[in-house]
């Protein structure tokens, strides 16, 4: 217990300084280049923007910031992979590998890309010409931070997933032993809670690796969104590309098991014959948005909650700075107790928002499934 | 917008990241630990089965035992009857067979003096009447030494025979 809790006390030691470097970097920054960049946005010289520094905390970024202190910036730079459809402004090449590190924080352009610091592309790679105005926007493939924070946790997921199964061989027969008695239950619970009950005793075999891959990725992503240091802390989940793909390979596994009585339900459902052939195919169209829908709503949820969850942290961390810009130090010192408090509590509802966003995805997901298979009502 | 709008290359990534772990999981490591899972739940349900018979079993034992012990009881208790009986028996047929044995000299010594009896009344009989037919030889040998007497008599006899 002790042990835990001093790992917890300084995990939020670490947050904090995580956090607070960068409110630094931001007032200076509104200093510096409040002029050029965002002369509207600044409020002066001590301003601390609240609203990008919580945007700039959950967005994608092409380097991983760790901390600044005054202008020095420390951050893991990230592979940048771009394919310019203009090779005549990049050397000749097309098709460019490099480290972000390059951009120099987006201080330097690089062999004719540049970190956008415009409106809409902020952040964004772009070619410029020789004059320095932005002319096209590249293919980008690059690691980001959400890929990098991607790779991570599939790491600990590969880690974790094969030492169990590891386990599992070895102790063929016997008692569970080690991580095979976290993981286990949790297994059982997806087979026996979620996958049995929505798809029936027979088919759900087939969709139970889907499903346990699915949960488990979801809920490590959430996990290490939820550790503010890096390699940990990119919002993976709460990216609407990630769940994206997830809500999309659910989406494909569905349409391709949905069997004959699936689709029957889609192109022929059991209504009334004026509701299906009139002059519009009414039923048709609404029961092939709802099989539109559904991947929608997987994608929305996640995304949201996870989004809004680092959100309404960072926003309680840079309540400090917020009382700190308006009425001074001081009382930013003195209203960081409460904020940091608020912040653990958002966080500890975070680890419970992560399980049930993990747990609601895989179930909701096993429910399609279960219809997409199902033989009869 | 930023926030909402998928960034294609993390799309890109994210398809081939996660379709490379779902394969590489679902043949290498869900496989084997969903077999496990089933084999143990399976190893679990036969032990427990197998428990429960071995209980049963016992509890069988356990009654054939006390079903083997009440039978020898009701055994022991039916020979223990029989003999009761069979001692009954001996000795009521012993008595019987005393009683009738007295009951036989009894009799044969009841027939024997009824014999001895009759015989000696026939000997008296015969002693009296000897001793009869002598007093009467003698009383006839004396009433019939004078004349009228022996008339008398025969008058007598005569009255017999005529009434008759």
């Amino acid at each position: 217990m002790l042990k835990t809790a001093k790992v917890i006390l300084v995990l939020l030691a670490l947050s904090v300084i995580n956090y607070m470097p960068l409110s630094a970097q931001h007032a200076n920054e509104g200093s510096s280049h409040g002029e050029e960049s965002h002369g509207e946005t600044s409020h002066g010289d001590e301003s601390f923007n609240a609203g990008e520094f919580v945007i700039e905390h959950v967005s994608d970024a092409h380097d991983w910031h760790i901390a600044s202190f005054g202008n020095t910036h420390i951050s893991i730079p990230l592979p940048v992979i771009v394919y310019s459809k203009k090779p005549e402004l990049h050397d000749g090449k097309s098709f460019h590998v490099f480290m972000s590190s390059k951009f120099q924080h987006g201080h330097a352009d690089y062999k004719g890309f540049r970190l956008s610091h415009s409106e809409e592309n902020k952040g964004k790679i772009v070619e410029v010409d020789t004059h320095g105005n932005e002319v096209a926007k590249p293919v980008d493939i690059s690691i980001t931070k959400t890929v990098a924070g991607v790779i991570v946790s599939v790491i600990i997921l590969l880690w974790l997933v094969f030492s169990v199964a590891g386990s599992a061989k070895k102790n063929k027969g016997k008692a569970p032993s080690g991580l095979q008695n976290l993981v286990e239950p949790v297994i059982l619970f997806i087979r026996d809670e979620v996958a049995k009950p929505a798809i029936g005793d027979k088919k759900y075999e087939k969709f139970m690796p889907f499903l346990l891959t699915l949960f488990f990725f979801i809920l490590i992503n959430n996990f290490m969104g939820l550790i503010p240091i890096p390699p940990f802390g990119a919002n993976v989940t709460g990216n609407i590309a990630v769940t994206m793909v997830l809500a999309l390979f659910t989406f494909f596994i569905t349409t391709i098991n949905g069997n004959k009585h699936y689709w029957k339900e889609i192109y022929n459902p059991d209504v009334p014959i004026w509701l299906k052939f009139p002059l519009f195919p009414l039923m048709q169209v609404v029961e092939f948005s709802g099989m539109i829908t559904k991947p929608i709503v997987l994608m929305v949820r996640l995304f949201a909650n996870m989004l809004a969850g680092h959100m309404i942290v960072t926003v309680f961390v840079s309540l400090i700075f917020i009382f700190a810009s308006l009425f001074g130090a001081g009382v930013g010192l003195a209203a960081s107790p409460i904020s940091i408090a608020f912040s653990v509590f958002i966080l500890m509802l975070d680890v419970l928002v992560s399980f049930i966003q993990a747990y609601v995805f895989t179930l909701l997901s096993a429910l399609y499934f279960g219809m997409a298979t199902a033989d009869h009502h | 917008m930023g926030l909402v709008t998928p960034n294609p290359g993390t799309i890109f990534w994210m398809v081939i990241i996660f379709g490379i772990v779902l394969f590489i999981l679902r043949k290498f490591a869900w496989k084997p630990i969903l077999n496990a899972l089933k084999d143990r739940e399976e190893s679990i349900a036969n032990a427990l089965n197998s428990a429960e018979l071995a209980r049963k079993e016992v509890e069988g034992l356990k009654a054939d035992n006390e079903k083997i012990i009440a039978e020898a009881r009701r055994e022991k208790d039916v020979i223990l009857k029989e003999a009761k009986e069979i001692k009954e028996k001996i000795i009521a047929e012993a008595r019987d067979k005393a009683n009738s044995e007295a009951q036989k000299s009894i009799e044969m010594a009841r027939q024997q003096i009824q014999s001895e009896k009759t015989a000696a009344i026939n000997e008296i009989k015969k002693q009296v009447a000897e001793l009869s037919v002598m007093i009467a030889e003698k009383v006839i040998k004396k009433e019939l030494s004078n004349k009228g007497e022996q008339e008398k008599m025969v008058e007598g006899l005569i009255d017999d025979i005529k009434m008759n």
